[in-house]
Parts: C-alpha cells; sequence; structure tokens
C-alpha cells in the first residue's frame, strides 16, 4: 500500500474518531430533553480528543517507519548475501553494491554486472519493501482503532476533554517553539564551531585587527602564493561607510515622512502615500540592486566627472544612496506607528498652552515618541548591515580601507557571499573564513536588536 | 491622529451614565423656549452671545449665550453629551483642532473678539488657558513641564527669572513643597493628583486671565480632588475660572455661578445657592434630584 493511501486511511478514521466521540458523549449525557448528566465539557471536544488520540500516535508511527525503513532492510539484504562475497569486496565497494541493487529492483541501470546473486538481492529488496508497506498500513491502522476505542471507552459525562485537547494542543505548540529555538541555536552552534576551526587556521587577533583582506590562499598546495590575508577591519570599515551612507538617507526622508503623514496630511492623502511609501519595502532587494548599479551607480559616476571629483565605476555612495532608499519605508512607517501612539491629550496639552503645531511637534510629540523612533532606526541599522545583493551589484568586491565614499568598498555580507561561491572543500582557511564572519555579523546585528528592543519595550511601558 | 481623537471620543462615550438620543428631543417634555435665570454678569470677562456649533452636520451647541465674570468661579453641568466640553472649548479656540468642527456666534475676551481673523490662537491660548480631564503632562521633567509655556511665549528674560516663575506657579499651584527636591524627576513619575496639579501649575505659569478646566478631577481619588477644589477657590482671587464638572457637589462647592446644559441647549444658569435649592427649571431640577444623570 502507498504511503499517500495509507495517510488518506489514516484521515477518514480521524473523522470517524471525532464523529463516533461527538457520538459518544452525547449519548453518554443522555436525550435532549431529559439530559440524565451533565457533560463536563462541549461534545464538540470529546470528539476532538478521540481524533487525537487516533491520529497522533499513528502519525508518529509512520515518521518514524519512513525513516527507518531504508536502513533497516538495506541491512537484511546485506544480510542475505554470501559471507565471502562481503569479505570479497571492501566497505567502500561494499555501498556501490548495496546502490547497484537498489538500482536493479527499481528498474534503473546499474554500473556492475548483474549476476544471479544480484538478481537475487533485488528481488530479496523488493520483497522486504512490500512487507514493511503491509506491515506499517496494519499497524498504523489497528493503532489509529485502538486509540479512538480507548476514548471510546473512556468518554463518560465527568471526562475533562476540554482539558485533555488544550493540554494536547499545548504540548504541541511548545514542540512548534521548540523546534523554531533549537533551529537557531543549531545554526549559531555551527556556524561557531566551524569559526573555531578557522581560529586554529588563523589567529583571532590577526582576524579580528588585521588591516588587509585578501583571502586567496591556494587551492591546490603547489600553488605558488599560499598565504592569505585575513584582516577584517577593511569589511568592516566597507559596511560602516555603506550603513552609514544609507542611515543619513533613510533617517531624515523616512523620518520627516512618518511626520509629514501622521500629523500634517489630510486623510486622503494618507490614505494614498502611506501604502504608497509602503510598497517599497516589497521590492526584493535584488531589484534595488540592478537600479544601484545600472543607474545610479553611471549617474554618480558621471556627476562626479563632470565636478572633476574621480569617481570608481562601482561605489560605496552608490550602495550607500540605494540601501538608503530601500530603508526609507521601515524607519518611516515605525516612527508613524510611534508618533501616531502618543496620545492625543499630549497635543492638547501643548496647544492648550498656546503652542503651535510645529512647536508641539517638535517639542512634545517627538520626544514622547522618541525611544520608539530609536529602537526603529536601530532596527533599520541591522538591517542595512545585513544586506548584501545592492553592495555586490553598486559598491564591488575590493576590500578597500577608505573612508572616501566615491571609492569601491566591499562589505562583511558580500565577502562571505564571495567566499563561498565556487566548488571549494570546507576545509581552507578561505571557506571556513566565512564562518568567521558570519559569527562576527550575527553578533554586532544581536547587539543592535537587543538594544533596540529593549528601548522600544521601555517606552510601550509608558503609554500603555 | 484622526483615529486617536475619534477612539476617545468612543471612550469618552462609554463612560457616560446616561445616554441622550436626539429623538429624546422630540419627547414632550423637552421643548426648548429660552435660557432661564440671568446670563449676564455685572463684571463680565467674557462674553458669549448666539453660539452655534457643529460637528460636521451635527449640531452640538444651540445658540448659547451667556457671561463670564472676572474672578468668579462658574461650573458647567449637566447629563453626558450635552456640549459642556465643546462649549468650553470655543473659549480658547481648541475646537479649530478638530478637523470637522465649526463654531458661529460671538466670542468676547475683554471685548475683543476672539474668533477674530486678526485674533492670534498662540496668545489667546496663554491669555485662556485651559486644564483638561485627564492629567497630561508632557515626557519632560516636572521643571521643563512648568517652564515650557513661559518658554514658548518669552516671558522669562534670564534663567533666574525662569526658575522664579516655575517656583511662583508650584507654589500656587499647592505642589512646591512636594517637588521642590525633584524638579528633574519625570513630570509623569507624580501621582495622579499631583500630576493634576502639575497640569493647572503648567497652565498657570503663563499667567492667564481665564482657566478653562474639563472636569479636572474626574480621574483622581477624593483626597486629590478636595487638594483641587481649595486650589481653585485660592485660584479665583487672580483668575477667572470655568469649570466642567460631573459632580454636583463639585460644583456647589466651588463655584459662584453655575449654568446648566440640557442636549446642547443652556436651560438654566444662575447663582449656584440658588440654582440648587431652587431651580426654575423642570429639567434642572430633574438633573440635581438625581432623576437623570
Ligand atoms: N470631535 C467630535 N466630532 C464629532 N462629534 C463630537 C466630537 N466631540 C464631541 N462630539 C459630539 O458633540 C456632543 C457634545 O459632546 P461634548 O461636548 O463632549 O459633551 P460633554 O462634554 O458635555 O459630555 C456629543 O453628542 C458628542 O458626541
Ligand atoms: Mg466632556
Amino acid at each position: 500500500m502507498q504511503i499517500s493511501t495509507l495517510l488518506l486511511i489514516l484521515s477518514l478514521i480521524v473523522l470517524g474518531a471525532y464523529y463516533l466521540g461527538l457520538r459518544r458523549s452525547l449519548q453518554v449525557a443522555g436525550r435532549p430533553g431529559k439530559r440524565k448528566h451533565t457533560l463536563h465539557s462541549l461534545p464538540s471536544y470529546y470528539g476532538l480528543l478521540a481524533a487525537l488520540w487516533s491520529g497522533i500516535p499513528a502519525a508518529l508511527i509512520i515518521v518514524f517507519w519512513v525513516a527507518a525503513q531504508n536502513t533497516v532492510i538495506t541491512r537484511l539484504v546485506v544480510d542475505a548475501l554470501p559471507p565471502e562475497y562481503i569479505a570479497s569486496v571492501g566497505a567502500d565497494e561494499l555501498t556501490l553494491v548495496i546502490n547497484d541493487i537498489k538500482n536493479l529492483a527499481s528498474g534503473n541501470i546499474i554500473s556492475g554486472q548483474s549476476g544471479p546473486m544480484m538478481q537475487a538481492a533485488a528481488e530479496r529488496y523488493l520483497h522486504l519493501q512490500s512487507i514493511s508497506r503491509l506491515a506499517l498500513a496494519m499497524v498504523v491502522i489497528a493503532l489509529a482503532i485502538a486509540g479512538m476505542a480507548v476514548i471510546w471507552w473512556r468518554i463518560t459525562p465527568g471526562l475533562r476533554a476540554r482539558n485533555q485537547v488544550e493540554a494536547i494542543i499545548k504540548a504541541a505548540l511548545i514542540l512548534c517553539s521548540t523546534i523554531a529555538i533549537l533551529t537557531t541555536i543549531g545554526i549559531v552552534l555551527s556556524v561557531l564551531f566551524e569559526s573555531i576551526r578557522f581560529f586554529k587556521m588563523v589567529p583571532f587577533t590577526e582576524f579580528a585587527f588585521g588591516l588587509d583582506w585578501s583571502p586567496q590562499i591556494a587551492i591546490r598546495a603547489d600553488q605558488q602564493a599560499s598565504s592569505g590575508a585575513f584582516g577584517v577591519i577593511p569589511l568592516f570599515a566597507g559596511t560602516l561607510l555603506i550603513s552609514t551612507i544609507a542611515m543619513i538617507v533613510a533617517v531624515p526622508i523616512g523620518l520627516m515622512s512618518a511626520i509629514y503623514l501622521s500629523e500634517y496630511a489630510d486623510k486622503k492623502v494618507r490614505a494614498i502615500a502611506k501604502p504608497l511609501l509602503e510598497v517599497l519595502a516589497g521590492i526584493p532587494t535584488v531589484v534595488y540592486g540592478v537600479f544601484a548599479a545600472l543607474t545610479v551607480a553611471p549617474f554618480v559616476r558621471e556627476s562626479g566627472e563632470w565636478i572633476g571629483l574621480s569617481v570608481a565605476s562601482e561605489s560605496a555612495l552608490a550602495a550607500g544612496l540605494v540601501m538608503g532608499i530601500m530603508i526609507i519605508p521601515f524607519i518611516s512607517s515605525l516612527s508613524d506607528d510611534v508618533i501616531n501612539s502618543v496620545p492625543q491629550s499630549l497635543r492638547d496639552g501643548a496647544y492648550g498652552l498656546g503652542a503651535t503645531r510645529s512647536e508641539t511637534i517638535k517639542q512634545v510629540v517627538i520626544p514622547a515618541a522618541l525611544p520608539g523612533i530609536v529602537g526603529g532606526i536601530l532596527l533599520a541599522v541591522s538591517r542595512a548591515i545585513g544586506e548584501t545583493m545592492i553592495v555586490v551589484m553598486a559598491a564591488g568586491l575590493a576590500a578597500n580601507l577608505t573612508a572616501n565614499p566615491l571609492e569601491a568598498v566591499t562589505t562583511v555580507t558580500v565577502q562571505i557571499v564571495t567566499l563561498l561561491v565556487g566548488d571549494q572543500e570546507f576545509d581552507s582557511a578561505k571557506t571556513l573564513a566565512a564562518f568567521a564572519l558570519g559569527l562576527l555579523l550575527f553578533i554586532v546585528t544581536l547587539c543592535l536588536n537587543v538594544i533596540a528592543l529593549h528601548v522600544v519595550r521601555r517606552y510601550r511601558e509608558q503609554y500603555e | 491622529m484622526e483615529t486617536l481623537a475619534v477612539n476617545e471620543a468612543a471612550l469618552e462615550a462609554l463612560d457616560q451614565t446616561v445616554e441622550i438620543t436626539a429623538d429624546e428631543m422630540d419627547k414632550p417634555e423637552f421643548k426648548f423656549d429660552k435660557t432661564v435665570g440671568s446670563i449676564h454678569s455685572e463684571n463680565p470677562r467674557m462674553v458669549m452671545r448666539n453660539v452655534n456649533v457643529h460637528y460636521g452636520e451635527k449640531q452640538a451647541i444651540h445658540d448659547v449665550s451667556l457671561d463670564i465674570g472676572a474672578n468668579e468661579v462658574i461650573a458647567m453641568i449637566g447629563p453626558s453629551g450635552c456640549g459642556k466640553s465643546t462649549f468650553l472649548r470655543c473659549m480658547n479656540r481648541m475646537n479649530d483642532t478638530i478637523e470637522n468642527c465649526t463654531v458661529s456666534g460671538d466670542i468676547k475676551l475683554d471685548d475683543v473678539n476672539i474668533y477674530d481673523k486678526k485674533q492670534d490662537v498662540v496668545t489667546l491660548r496663554a491669555r485662556v488657558g485651559m486644564v483638561f480631564q485627564k492629567p497630561n503632562p508632557f515626557p519632560k521633567s516636572i521643571y521643563e513641564n512648568v517652564a515650557y509655556g513661559p518658554r514658548i511665549h518669552g516671558l522669562a528674560g534670564s534663567k533666574a527669572q525662569l526658575d522664579e516663575i516655575v517656583r511662583n506657579s508650584l507654589e500656587r499651584a499647592g505642589l512646591w513643597s512636594e517637588v521642590k527636591d525633584r524638579l528633574d524627576a519625570p513630570g509623569t513619575s507624580l501621582s495622579g493628583g499631583q500630576q493634576q496639579r502639575l497640569c493647572i501649575a503648567r497652565t498657570i505659569a503663563v499667567s492667564p486671565e481665564v482657566i478653562l478646566m474639563d472636569e479636572p478631577c474626574s480621574a483622581l481619588d477624593p483626597i486629590a480632588t478636595a487638594k483641587i477644589e481649595e486650589l481653585i477657590d485660592e485660584l479665583r482671587q487672580n483668575f477667572t475660572i470655568a469649570i466642567v464638572t460631573h459632580s454636583m457637589q463639585q460644583a456647589a462647592r466651588v463655584s459662584q455661578r453655575t449654568a446648566y446644559f440640557h442636549l446642547g441647549y443652556l436651560v438654566e444658569v444662575g447663582e449656584t445657592s440658588n440654582l440648587f435649592t431652587n431651580p426654575s427649571h423642570k429639567l434642572t431640577e430633574d438633573y440635581i434630584t438625581g432623576r437623570f444623570g
């Protein structure tokens, strides 16, 4: 029986369990009108409980069975091969043989020659597989029905079905959040361990304080110039430069437009302008990157030349400008929210003292909203630091240590990409450096986010 | 901003003890003829004649005329939604900040029409200050809260002068002794009653002539309320005060004259002692005997 058929049958049983649980609860409670007992929970909870009990164990069995099935069957097939034959082939070759058996079983072309022994093994493989499927189907159906039956017997008016259902749902929720947290921890740990491997090859101080970044380590041992330089300072300087330009563009424009939208614009303008501004946030960054590389960068170069400056064809300025535009909606919509949540009574208080509109905004509304605005800006900064596409396309790859926005620079994220693009094994200092960069980037943005959330939270406490 | 204003109106509506609907006006017992009692005052400071206020299509104040005398406290009472706040907000043009609100009629402060085109609302609001229902100190220090008005109106020439104004205002609001050691603490760190007295200090710091108070004690406990009432009585020496209140005891305690509003009409106005003991209009009597509201 195919797995999909089995799943279909299982869901039918689960549906049936729901219905039967519901009926059973009504039955034990007696007919409407002359109720013998009052049920502890609503009837649908009894149905749900029966459905969960019949569905969950069966589903778990399917998952584990499918996960283990392959290994077990392969093992059995190998055990059935003549022991002399196994001894004659090495361990490496054995995996090839197993592959051949599987291919033979599914009717594909095989690499070795297919003797009668191989044919027998392939048949055995198929046979075991069908037994396994049948057994799974029987176990699952039996389990589902058993679960349903257990609840059927247990349903009495006093059964606390609602509490049990809620407990099961709560457990499921906890499981989901645990998965999310464990994934995060897993990612962080893997990055951390790879970084530690990297720091065994390149000392941490050289990495953190080196002024030179050229990770061209030899791929073959006999290659010349087999040493690379892993100083991260130019990358961070580049990141800082571009992010600063981006924030110089985004903060004033975003904040001003938020102030205009929340304090000056009338309803009609606001209803149109706000969604339009937020469309900016929906543009994929690669599109911004194209825009930066094909439109803004040449424009910057030409206007630079026009006033007699030499501008690299890829420049930090072009990337920063476009990144700033990308970030505007973050700042404007976050600021707009906090400005709107400043209570009207504060504005009234200022107007009542004779403050003008601009005085009220500058001296009362903005100070009241400031913590929230700062939080929004910090979130935007970490977004700018993590941005990659725009920089790859518009700022170049040259790791220059410069503060001149007209030169090409590169950033941490871009270097991570270039280090990992291509066909290398993950054991040279060059590829491992990507993990060290990732770790550093993670720590920096984590700090920013923690600060931002803290600031925003403090603000919330004040006005709710 | 709009949604906030609407929400507050909605919240206020929830607070209302009595819901008065428009069709109640059609009930036979309410046929408005003219205001009972004397709307005049011997020594008028503010003179209002035939004031009408609309929110969009909806009329909230109908043809109200009233004088407010110098150094008197006038209380405005009436069921929720009868237009007390609306009327009060006409006196310093706070209604200007509400988008669809139109005011017509004559409102004069010391014989000058405050709705005149030449009238600057900034100077008007310095002369007619306002204290709100909910204490609303700015997110600044206690000192800065009080210094804010004098600063924007340029009332103090030097730091020393400003210090003096702040101290004086806090003293007159009866708050100085409680906060003199922590003028740098945020205004929001005070208790509700203290915050409201801070707002009063903030208002009197710009030396207004008239102070409007819209249910200034409705968010306060009885002890804080008693303090504010005491304060109002003292402030009468120097200011003219119009206070909206939903508490008739409070009106009786602090005011010299009382005006009773009903569904946007000024039904009766008179000496406080008289109006409470011997109301002339049936509606006033119903209200103060607790038949409604
Ligand atoms: N901003 C507003 N927009 C529209 N209608 C309003 C607004 N403020 C008040 N009103 C209406 O005007 C009437 C008087 O309101 P208000 O002056 O607040 O009454 P009170 O202060 O006596 O409770 C009410 O019917 C209210 O619904
Ligand atoms: Mg009111």
